[in-house]
């Protein structure tokens, strides 16, 4: 079997953090999270919507219909990116400086400051371990991590995925706990690329590897699953065409 | 009654400076009617996005049709940012008013159904909510203790849709693009394009008849063929990677731009002028 790639390790770990979620939602942009997706739904037999896909089985109605399930709890698990990301968890999708003329201004929102707030577990994703990406502080809050005590708030930050380790979010402390270290990574190389303070355990736990079996799936039928909604990624990591 | 027009461009001089008009996110983006819009030298537009857009919204943009663009998110999705729309924003050459998705579908079905607001959960404390002064948060009326988000209903001047099929009375099919319904209730007004007008009453047709936008909702269509290229049409043809990943490249230049408007809105290179051939 040939070397582990960060993208499989990754799935692997996000599948993990997934398990328990009924119905995961995820982006059509965010191919590893989507192959995450796919791992939970056929190892515990989630339900997976990925927004914009025409496949089936990962569609859902129109462009409303994720939100209302969202907002009646029906949505378990999702995604989310940011620009900036920093040590409360707050994202940033709109830009860097002084709002509305930033100095760099990014897509926007997107349905971040909606979904953030409902959906239960809310994984961040971002492979750009950088202390630009995960400032103190983030220029615009386009979702906040935390909110006040009375506010309608079921949803919220789960876990930050990056390219070096993986992070817990503690919402009650709005503040990371670092999980594990991916192969390789040391906690100094964490610490001197991330922006915002976090807590960590003495020695970190390695984030595990996938079982010869899960790693089979992954690189069987997930990446053959994956050539439709994800054509770029399933070619460029597992050498899969999407059918014509 | 809806009338039947020879193509974008007559669509487009329906389209008056200033007004308040609605784009749905891809596929089917109307590309035809935006470069229409665009050769008329349209003003001043005030461009909601149903919720996000991408090439159709920077081409608009980047052309200098719009003052106002009021969406949930405009970048190239796979083909990275959408230049003209940062750069116009970072200038202050357009206004932003920046919402998320389900605010923008909330404040539209306000606007469906002729309610003055509408409720959300969400938004609360971010800086989306922050920096609109039309975005209020209430007291839930039946749980005080409860305070909601509210929006005022959203009703723009016009819907701009590409569209499948439109028959010969001016219903148009929308397959399972619910939300396309929703603007165009939502909108005083729809102007669509399609790919093709047929000789038919969609609404003898079961399949078809759930899923069309009425004409009572519509004004006027043109047929175009390929109006969505260089975004994909579902059923007829697929996203024109190769285009819009040379778009992406060229829109950073703002010459490289405004040859781009050139070769691809007025001139010989343009999908109207091939069609015209």
């Amino acid at each position: 079997m040939s070397e582990l790639k960060l993208e499989e390790l990754l799935i692997h770990e996000i599948a993990g953090l997934l398990s328990g979620s009924g119905h995961i939602a995820c982006g059509v942009l965010s191919p590893i999270p989507g192959a995450a997706a796919m791992l939970t739904a056929r190892r515990e037999g989630a339900k997976v919507f990925i927004i914009g896909c025409d496949l089936p089985e990962f569609r859902c109605d129109g462009g409303v219909e994720l939100f209302d399930q969202a907002g009646q709890g029906r949505v378990d698990a999702f995604f989310l990116s940011g620009g900036q990301i920093d040590g409360k968890a707050n994202i940033n999708l709109h830009g860097v400086g002084d709002y509305p003329t930033m100095d760099v201004r990014w897509s926007g929102a997107f349905g971040s400051a909606y979904l953030y707030y409902l959906v239960p577990k809310v994984i961040l994703f971002r492979l750009e371990h950088s202390r630009r990406v995960f400032p103190e502080t983030v220029d615009f809050i386009s979702s906040p991590g935390v909110s006040d005590g009375g506010l309608h708030r079921p949803g919220g930050p789960h876990a930050l995925v990056t390219n070096l380790c993986v992070f817990r979010f503690d919402r009650e402390r709005a503040r990371f706990r670092l999980a594990s270290l991916h192969p390789g990574v040391s906690l100094e190389e964490v610490r001197d690329n991330t922006g915002f303070a976090f807590d960590a355990p003495e020695s970190p736990a390695e984030t595990a590897m996938p079982s010869p079996d899960d790693l089979a799936l992954i690189r069987g039928e997930i990446a053959t699953m994956l050539a439709n909604p994800y054509p770029k990624f399933a070619d460029r990591i597992f050498g899969v065409k999407a059918a014509a | 009654m809806v009338e039947l027009l020879p193509s974008p461009d007559d669509l487009a001089a329906r389209v008056p400076d200033g007004a308040m008009v609605a784009i749905a996110k891809e596929p089917l983006s109307p590309t035809a009617l935006a470069r229409a819009l665009i050769r008329r030298g349209a003003r001043d537009l005030h461009l909601v996005t149903v919720p996000t857009a991408t090439y159709v919204a920077d081409l608009l943009i980047g052309a200098g049709c719009v003052e106002t663009v009021e969406t949930s998110g405009v970048s190239l999705g796979e083909f990275g940012p959408a230049p003209r729309f940062s750069a116009a924003v970072k200038s202050g050459a357009v206004s932003i008013k920046d919402s998320t998705c389900p605010a923008v579908y909330a404040a539209l079905q306000a606007g469906e159904k002729g309610q003055p607001f509408a409720p959300i959960r969400g938004l609360i404390g971010s800086d989306v909510f922050a920096k609109r002064d039309d975005y209020m948060t209430m007291p839930n009326p039946y749980d005080p203790a409860d305070e909601v988000a509210i929006l005022p209903a959203l009703r723009p001047d016009i819907a701009l849709i590409h569209a499948d099929l439109a028959d010969a009375h001016g219903n148009i099919w929308v397959g399972g693009r619910h939300e396309l319904k929703m603007l165009a209730h939502a909108a005083h007004r729809t102007i669509a394009t399609v790919e093709e007008v047929i000789d038919c009453d969609l609404r003898d047709d079961p399949a078809k008849a759930p899923n069309l936008i009425g004409s009572l909702y519509v004004d006027a269509v043109a047929p175009a063929t390929g109006g969505a290229w260089p975004i994909a049409a579902p059923g007829r043809y697929s996203v024109d990677e190769d285009h819009l990943a040379a778009y992406a490249r060229l829109a950073k230049d703002d010459a490289a731009f405004a040859d781009y408007v050139r070769d691809q809105v007025f001139g010989a290179q343009s999908l109207e002028f091939r069609a015209a051939e």
